[in-house]
């Protein structure tokens, strides 16, 4: 059995080869459970758990929306018991990756979920998406979105930007899936490009018996140039925000406009405390402690502890951050959060040559040691 | 008001107050109770030359020091953090002292992105007996950073 074989594409209509996919997955694979992106009424997509393959045809993974990172609805699905017959998801690459750091911290396991990902063509903000999905059939928007965008046109009449996440995003395919869907680089050969990458992808495709095809190179360039791009985006977005950051006086102005409502906390997928910190009464400070402060700056900002939550954050969870925008999407105030922690994210996991998502068999940083290393933290003594 | 009564600094003259010789650095300085805690002890017992710039917290390991006191302590006007705990293998808790390391290696990787000098976090290993050594620590470090001056966010009005 070939680990690369086809799906054919009629008339231009990708999503319509998407859902045969997952329809074949439930008829012929087996799957009883199948996690996916699910039209659920004018502007609003969320995943789904479907056990009726009928259901299906409001699916679409392609759609450019992106209201959370379904990495924790993965770990819900897998962790505290069998789930009873065989589960599959489709997850974006950022939602595989934060996946596999939940898996880490035991609050998931990749053994009971079969994961399908499609290339990432990115998403539009929540507020975005509403603009562009008004008024239309939601399913054609998104065909005619991505087959304008996998032709290098500019995908949407009013020419809405992607979410800024995503065009910093350098992980267009996910590595970990068991099978993955080909969109990029397949203009004019008239299929999608199916692979499996473990034992239980192979076993799965096995069973839908697809005609094999091979792997054009025009995909492997068009790949190369779509990653070149987004990490130059990526880098120029790096080098902003540390300039907007370089003291911590310009950090407090950076978060100006927060609020301390943890939006952003309650919509990251690793942000993995099953009690935060700041939801307890540990930042409830005596009246004295506020008149303390405020006499020793001249003037306290309210609320307090905004600056100190997100440090706290980065120092919590930074080394895991997949750079999903999930935070930026749910502030509030328009707080550039995303954009922050992805920066600081980038100086911490190089500090420990981490790349959260990468494997699940390399332990996140924080949960391990070795007896003789960074010397230079302590004066050169170990 | 006389003009002459506003004494505190504007924000934007932190660099004049740091050239002033009268700046006096606040050190917060959280140490284990086995070893740097005792050794602290045992310094001030012997009066050995220690300033008192420093306020001591008492933890049980080092591997209690949770990133977020080094940060509040920072932020509500220390002008440095101090770690000090058990030397490699004495940890009473076996290894809390190796994850300690882990933290501050990361938590200065965070705060130097953000301008925060290198010298204003410091982790240390210092035994029950070494008051030597915690009173040299100590008096270096404070030298350090009134060379630094005051950290900047003193005058932050966020927390
Ligand atoms: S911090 Fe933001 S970008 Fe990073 S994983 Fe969490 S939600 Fe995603
Ligand atoms: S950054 Fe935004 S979402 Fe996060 S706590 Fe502040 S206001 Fe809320
Ligand atoms: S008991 Fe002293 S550092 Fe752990």
């Amino acid at each position: 059995m070939a680990t690369t074989a086809k799906i054919e594409v009629q008339n231009g209509n990708l999503l319509q080869s998407v859902q045969a996919f997952l329809h074949m997955l439930m008829d012929d694979g087996g799957v009883a459970g199948l996690l996916t992106p699910l039209h659920m009424g004018p502007g609003v997509v969320m995943p789904a758990l479907v056990t009726e393959p009928e259901r299906l045809k409001q699916a679409d993974p392609l759609a450019p929306a992106f209201p959370l990172n379904a990495a924790r609805i993965a770990a819900k699905l897998t962790r505290g018991g069998s789930p009873g017959g065989t589960l599959a998801a489709v997850l974006r690459p950022c939602e595989m990756r934060a996946f596999t750091e939940l898996v880490k911290l035991n609050q998931g396991n990749l053994e009971d979920l079969a994961i399908v990902s499609l290339d990432c063509l990115g998403a539009y903000t929540n507020a975005d998406y509403r603009t562009f999905a008004a008024g239309r059939e939601p399913r054609e928007a998104s065909n005619q979105w991505a087959g304008q965008l996998l032709a290098g046109r500019s995908p949407d009449p009013a020419d809405l930007p992607l979410a800024k996440a995503c065009r910093a995003c350098e992980h267009p395919v996910a590595t970990g899936a068991d099978i993955t869907l080909g969109l990029i680089g397949m203009r004019g050969a008239g299929h999608l490009l199916v692979k499996a990458h473990t034992p239980r992808g192979e076993a799965l495709l096995a069973k839908l018996r697809l005609p094999d095809t091979a792997d054009p190179t025009a995909r492997k360039d068009a790949l190369a140039e779509l990653v070149a791009g987004r990490t130059a985006f990526r880098d120029e977005m790096f080098e902003k925000t540390r300039a907007a950051t370089a003291s911590m006086p310009q950090l407090a102005d950076y978060l100006a406009a927060c609020v301390g409502c943890y939006n952003c906390r309650a919509a990251c997928p690793v942000c993995y405390c099953r009690e935060c910190v700041f939801l307890t009464d540990v930042f409830d400070h005596k009246p004295w402690q506020y008149l303390g402060w405020a006499k020793g700056k001249s003037a306290l900002r309210m609320p307090t502890d905004t600056v100190l939550f997100h440090l706290t954050r980065l120092a919590h969870m930074s080394l895991s951050c997949v750079g999903c925008g999930q935070c930026s999407n749910a502030c509030p105030n328009d707080v550039p959060v995303m954009e922050l922690f992805r920066t600081v994210a980038a100086r911490t996991q190089e500090a420990f040559a981490y790349e959260p998502g990468r494997s699940p068999d390399e332990p996140i940083p924080l949960s391990v040691f070795q007896a003789k290393e960074f010397a230079e933290i302590t004066g050169g003594r170990d | 008001m006389p003009a002459t009564e506003h004494t505190q600094p504007a924000p934007d003259q932190s660099a004049a107050v740091a050239a002033m010789p009268d700046f006096e650095p606040t050190i917060v300085a959280f140490v284990c109770n086995w070893c740097t805690y005792t050794a602290a002890d045992l310094a001030g017992t012997a009066r050995m030359v220690q300033s008192p710039n420093v306020r001591l917290v008492r933890m049980m390991c080092t591997g209690m020091v949770d990133p977020k006191y080094v940060l509040k302590a920072l932020l509500s006007g220390a002008d440095a953090v101090l770690v000090s705990g058990c030397h490699p293998g004495d940890c009473h808790y076996i290894n809390g002292n190796y994850k300690a390391r882990r933290r501050i290696k990361l938590l200065k990787e965070i705060l130097t992105g953000f301008g925060v000098d290198e010298r204003r976090l410091k982790l240390t290993w210092v035994g029950a007996s070494e008051g030597n050594e915690f009173a040299e620590t100590v008096n270096h470090m404070v030298a350090e950073v009134r060379e630094l001056g005051p950290s900047d966010a003193r005058t932050m009005m966020a927390i």
